[in-house]
């Protein structure tokens, strides 16, 4: 056994973005254990890869649309083949709902959401929504499943290369072994908000406490003419509107201002706006991960802070 | 509908957590636990699908003794039985060894559903409601946000990112790990902690710690990413020093 799988996703034909990270990932970790890094697509034709030594295409009609029950028979089936000691995912939803059960099929256990990889291979990954972080190790034998956290490789270093004509693997697959039936992909009425444009935005989280808080932060955004946003706790709250929310089940922002009020940074908030230009944070704890990322800092009490922030950029813009 | 909950209990999210002296762990000794959010919306989710259509919920937690008050709670929210897998040493296990502790509790319970969380507040690691479905030979679906029963099994609403859904049909038996936010949590009556009094909560042995395929070998504080340059003094100086920083140096005003 040897080398490292990259095990790439696309849709529609395009490779998306977190899969080109992985093969970052893939890449440096095969230099690090040293053998080639090898890369594999399911469902669809002539999806071009560079930077692998070789790309493997695996088809059958029964890949078009994703099942979790698919895709680890016929992963199943490569790894077997291919024989990798390391097998690296892009931590993407549909990676979330598949792989773990794939690693289990080789009694391993995927080590998800890595965020670093060092000498060891060691893989740092985040815990208590990012107050701490941790080194895992695979003990056991067999393959080791690892998956990468958004934003965490460089994607622009990983497409070098002249595309590779892909090698087709068509696993052995049947209907009956497909217990799922996946409907079309919908998303829940036109979205009014684009996030993603704004220049500035005045997010909110769990430390606003109440959904009657909610107004004085609003305040603040209207003074700075900032669309307001949230992370995920206030838009399950049903506070603000889904179509406000942040982070990796929502939108992805890069404004030239984040003033994040409240907001402690989960990873799954902070990939959807560590792209931004500059980061302000307001928050109790001084060990709150989102500090990690900001510029400014302010360690206080929100509810005293934030109106008189509302007051002098009233007074500043006068 | 016979349906189990596997939940977990979890430090306080606003807990101060301090690196434990052997540096593997967190310092446990004054920590306060709850459970894991995502476990209460898939408990929620339950409770209302027997609401709907009838049938047992039976909630199942391992852990040392601190996690019979998460279990408590949980049927003083109105499940009907609850399930505590004694265990002391779940540092010691990895996901396949906590699945295959749930698994082997549940199956003697023949479910027709099982629901849990999508992943838990302390580790993270997103993975043992589907270790356990490939464990019990059952289907999955992950981060669903609605559960509809009909004919042929069940019919629920997956979230996706950047805002999509999909639609997934299944059949039953099936496991399906809950998102947060696709119900409102309901808090505990005085009518239900009285009755939790009275309900089951069956207490098994869980079996000796396995092999493990990965280990935790470190736990230690982040590095910062960014240079955080941090504001001091009284909230009308902090707003004025903001004010500069958003005028001079971030150009918003």
């Amino acid at each position: 056994m040897s080398g490292v799988l990259v095990v790439m996703e696309q849709r529609g034909g395009v490779l998306n973005r977190m899969s080109l990270e992985a093969l970052a990932a893939g890449q440096a970790l095969a230099a690090m254990v040293g053998g080639e890094c090898s890369a594999a697509l399911l469902g669809t034709v002539g999806v071009a890869v560079s930077g692998a030594t070789k790309v493997y295409s695996v088809e059958h009609a029964l890949l078009k649309d994703y099942t979790a029950d698919g895709y680890v028979i016929a992963l199943e089936q490569l790894v077997k083949k291919l024989a990798p000691s390391y097998v690296v995912f892009p931590h993407t939803y549909q990676v979330r709902d598949f792989a773990p059960a794939l690693a289990t099929r080789f009694g391993q256990v995927l080590i998800s959401d890595v965020t670093g990889i060092h000498a060891g291979p060691v893989f740092v990954r985040q815990l208590l929504q990012g107050k701490l972080n941790a080194d895992y190790k695979q003990v056991g034998n067999g393959p080791c499943f690892v998956s990468v956290q958004a934003g965490s490789f460089r994607a622009d270093a990983a497409g070098a290369g002249d595309y590779i004509a892909a090698e087709v693997f068509v696993p052995e697959l049947s209907a009956a072994q497909i217990r799922n039936k996946p409907g079309e992909l919908f998303r829940e009425s036109a979205q009014t908000v684009d996030l993603s444009a704004a220049p500035v935005i005045v997010s909110v989280g769990r430390g606003i406490g109440e959904e009657s808080n909610i107004a004085m932060v609003q305040e603040l955004a209207t003074a700075l003419g900032a669309e307001l946003a949230a992370s995920r706790p206030i838009c399950d709250n049903g506070w603000l509107p889904m179509e406000r929310q942040v982070g990796s089940s929502g939108q992805t922002v890069s404004p030239k201002l984040y003033l994040a009020v409240g907001i402690s940074g989960a990873i799954q908030h902070l990939v959807g706006m560590k792209g931004s230009k500059a980061v302000i944070a307001i928050n109790k704890d001084e060990h709150a991960p989102i500090f990690e990322v900001a510029d400014v800092g302010v360690v206080g009490d929100l509810f005293e802070i934030v109106p008189e922030l509302t007051k002098a950029v009233v007074a500043a813009k006068g | 509908m016979k349906i189990l909950v596997a939940v977990k209990q979890v430090p306080e999210r606003d807990a101060q957590v301090h690196v434990a002296a052997d540096g593997k762990w967190i310092d446990e000794g004054d920590l306060s636990y709850t459970i894991n959010e995502p476990d209460a919306y898939a408990l929620e989710e339950a409770l209302q699908l027997k609401e709907k259509h009838g049938g047992e919920v039976v909630v199942v937690c391992a852990g040392p003794e601190r996690v019979t008050s998460t279990l408590r709670e949980a049927l003083a929210k109105g499940a009907d039985r609850a399930i505590h897998i004694e265990a002391d040493d779940l540092g010691e296990r990895d996901t396949l060894g906590v699945a295959r502790m749930l698994a082997d509790a549940m199956k003697g319970e023949s479910p027709d559903l099982i629901l849990t969380g999508l992943q838990s507040d302390d580790l993270g690691l997103g993975q043992t409601g589907v270790v356990m479905a490939e464990l019990m030979g059952i289907p999955h679906a992950t981060l669903i946000m609605h559960v509809e029963k009909t004919d042929a099994g069940l019919k629920v609403k997956r979230e996706l990112e950047d805002g999509w859904f999909q639609h997934v049909e299944m059949p039953l038996p099936a496991l399906l790990t809950i998102q947060s936010g696709g119900n409102k949590l309901r808090y505990a009556t005085l009518m239900g902690i009285k009755k939790a009094k009275t309900k089951e909560t069956k207490t098994v042995s869980a079996a000796a710690a396995g092999g493990k395929a990965v280990s935790l070998e470190r736990v230690y504080l982040p590095e910062k990413q960014k240079k955080t340059e941090m504001l001091t003094g009284t909230p009308a100086e902090i707003a004025a020093k903001l004010v500069e920083k958003l005028k001079f140096e971030v150009r918003v005003i």
